[in-house]
């Protein structure tokens, strides 16, 4: 599903350079639950903004479901987001003048699916999320759990190979830190291969493997 | 384009964000409205200044004598001459590009001389050729204007103006075949003249009674007299080609001196109305030149609301791009924003300003003619809407690029 050979990245900080990523080889699974965990400054975010085709790497290879991700133009790598990965934020980032549904249906409004149609379809994902009464609530109006499943309605219903979630409980209290995990779990057990960033252990200890990054490179990879 | 998934979309953007959309779409509104009513005044000022020499022959000139003022030929100076009957032939003659020629003869107005059984007036006497009413034409109110066998025949005829007939006759009265005493003789009223223009030669025309030049001639006394003379130039020749020649011709007549140029005074109406065409391109060009750059400065106040919305807008376009959209979905929302945005407050601005033309031409409809009809014409409305399309997508072309380049991680990073 995903492979990385010798993934290196380098921010240009004006006159001194920042190597994040020293080269990183790994090899995930269709259907693995993976978290990454490392300190703040290891990496991790980095990695998966570039699984997330949201930032490019210098060297190396990044296949996801056996296609090069190298050098895309704005356009394919816009089109290959929309099809194959789905993001969940910390900061939840939905658009706060757009209700729940409108915010699930915008990934299918870039699919060009119509609207009568993409919002029949998004209500069915806030029903399986356990929110279908917030459906037309803005995201103002809703607790940081609710906020977080429309995200996570959002991130899927355009059925992505892979779901990436960013400190995804960050902003969450611990116990809707354990119902989000629970969410989470079950998608995967739908067989959707997820990836989350983490830094709690009671997170990643949810997952079926840790990654632990440390200064760009992977120090271990834990599976249980 | 005609996508109906994506206007929603847009729609639905600027519909969620009112005040940013109206703050946003302002300056293109009021922008417009600005332009429409000054067009319209414009139009309206131009319509007013046409109104009031409707009817005028634009292609003409008048001619008077006053006293010599250089001595020619053994004449001293200050001597008087008259223009004569036998002159109009003459001139006729010489002067091919004469299209019309009307002499006409003042009476005096002395008090009440105009009578008819126990009611009086004082009204201007002219007399007059057939010919005149071609350069400044009449509209008949009742009758029939002086014709030429009226002047052949020395008739004692007259044309009354409107005033005269609400002096002299009783309300409903018909004036046509009544007798009116001028100045102790009888003349029956043939017609009953309302002038086009407000240009009056010989005082007003509504207090005027006009009798043939003839008739006028030989009842007052006047001999072979002529006061003044009217003259329109055939279509296609400079009036000021008639009114060299005609001086000429009579100063030749009559022996003045070439260079005397007081001793006939003419007056030529083209150059007044080359001016008052001047004046109205002017007036236009300067509504145009005014309006275009107010509506230019609100084109700029939308492309500068709309860089600043952008800005605000980096997170919801960040994740936009997360979740899929091309650079170019993202161009096209944001020019599509701004296009839709600047047309629905033009229009807006365009109807009101139409509207408002409307009731303050209906206001003025009544009173005073110098300000008539402001309106803009089908053709204007139609050039805004497309100037505004021109404008709305010149607005939206800096903020789009700006979109695009806001890369999707920096964007949902902002916090």
């Amino acid at each position: 599903m995903i492979t990385l050979k010798n993934i290196n990245k380098t921010y240009d900080m004006g006159q001194a350079s920042l190597h994040v990523l020293k080269g990183i080889d790994l090899h995930i699974d269709k259907g693995e639950y993976i978290s990454i965990m490392g300190a703040s400054g290891s990496g991790k975010s980095t990695l998966l903004n570039i699984l997330g085709i949201l930032d490019n790497y210098d060297t190396g290879d990044y296949y996801l479901n056996d296609i090069l991700i190298k050098n895309l133009s704005e356009k394919q790598a816009a089109v290959y987001r929309n099809e194959m990965i789905g993001f969940v934020f910390q900061s939840f980032n939905l658009i706060n003048f757009k209700n729940a549904l409108e915010n699930v249906a915008l990934p299918l409004y870039y699919k060009n699916v119509s609207r009568k149609k993409r919002n029949i379809i998004a209500m069915e994902y806030l029903d399986q999320m356990g929110i279908k009464d917030w459906a037309y609530h803005l995201p103002n109006e809703m607790s940081g759990g609710q906020k977080q499943r429309v995200a996570i309605a959002r991130a899927i219903i355009s059925k992505p190979k892979v779901l990436l979630a960013d400190e995804p409980t960050g902003a969450l209290d611990s116990v809707t830190t354990v119902e989000m995990m629970k969410v989470l779990t079950e998608l995967n057990s739908n067989g959707l291969t997820t990836i989350i960033v983490t830094h709690e252990k009671s997170v990643a200890d949810e997952t079926r493997s840790i990654i632990h990054l440390k200064d760009g490179l992977i120090e271990s990879f834990e599976k249980k | 384009m005609f996508d109906i998934n994506r206007w929603q979309e847009i729609w639905f953007t600027i519909t969620h964000n009112k005040s940013r959309s109206f703050l946003t779409a302002f300056g293109v509104f009021w922008g417009m409205f600005m332009l429409v009513v000054m067009v319209g005044a414009g139009v309206a000022l131009q319509r007013g200044m046409t109104a009031n020499v409707e009817g005028f022959a634009t292609n003409s000139c008048f001619f008077w004598t006053e006293t010599t003022t250089e001595p020619f030929k053994g004449f001293k100076k200050g001597r008087n001459w008259n223009i004569v009957n036998e002159d109009l032939p003459v001139l006729l003659r010489k002067v091919p590009e004469i299209q019309y020629m009307a002499p006409i003869l003042f009476g005096g107005n002395s008090a009440n001389n105009t009578t008819r059984k126990d009611k009086s007036g004082t009204f201007n006497i002219t007399g007059k050729y057939p010919s005149y009413n071609k350069i400044v034409e009449s509209k008949m109110v009742f009758g029939r204007y002086i014709n030429d066998i009226d002047l052949s025949e020395k008739r004692k005829v007259c044309v009354i103006g409107e005033r005269v007939l609400e002096v002299l006759f009783n309300k409903d009265e018909n004036p046509i075949g009544q007798n009116i005493q001028v100045n102790g003789i009888y003349f029956q009223v043939v017609g009953v003249a309302r002038n086009k223009s407000t240009v009056n030669i010989g005082g007003k025309s509504e207090e005027s009674v006009v009798l043939p030049f003839s008739t006028m001639q030989q009842a007052f006394n006047q001999g072979n007299l002529v006061h003044f003379i009217a003259a329109t130039a055939q279509p296609g020749i400079k009036v000021k080609v008639i009114q060299d020649k005609i001086s000429d011709v009579l100063k030749n007549i009559h022996d003045i001196s070439p260079t005397d140029k007081a001793a006939l005074t003419s007056m030529n109406i083209e150059d007044q109305f080359t001016m008052f065409l001047y004046l109205g391109l002017g007036i236009g060009f300067l509504i145009w030149f005014v309006g275009m750059g107010t509506l230019i400065a609100g084109g700029i106040g939308v492309s500068n609301i709309m860089l600043v919305t952008v800005r605000e807008r980096t997170k919801e376009i960040g994740i936009r791009r997360a979740l899929g959209a091309t650079p170019r979905n993202i161009i096209s929302q944001i020019l599509t924003e701004s296009i839709v945005l600047t047309l629905i407050a033009g229009m807006a601005g365009l109807m009101l300003g139409v509207g408002l033309l409307q009731v303050v031409g209906y206001a003025l409809s009544k009173s005073d003619q110098f300000f008539k009809d402001p309106q803009i014409s089908f053709g204007v409305g139609v050039a805004a809407f497309f100037i505004l399309l021109v404008i709305g997508t010149f607005a939206g072309f800096i903020p789009a690029n700006r979109a695009m380049s806001i890369k999707p991680i920096e964007a949902i990073r902002e916090e």
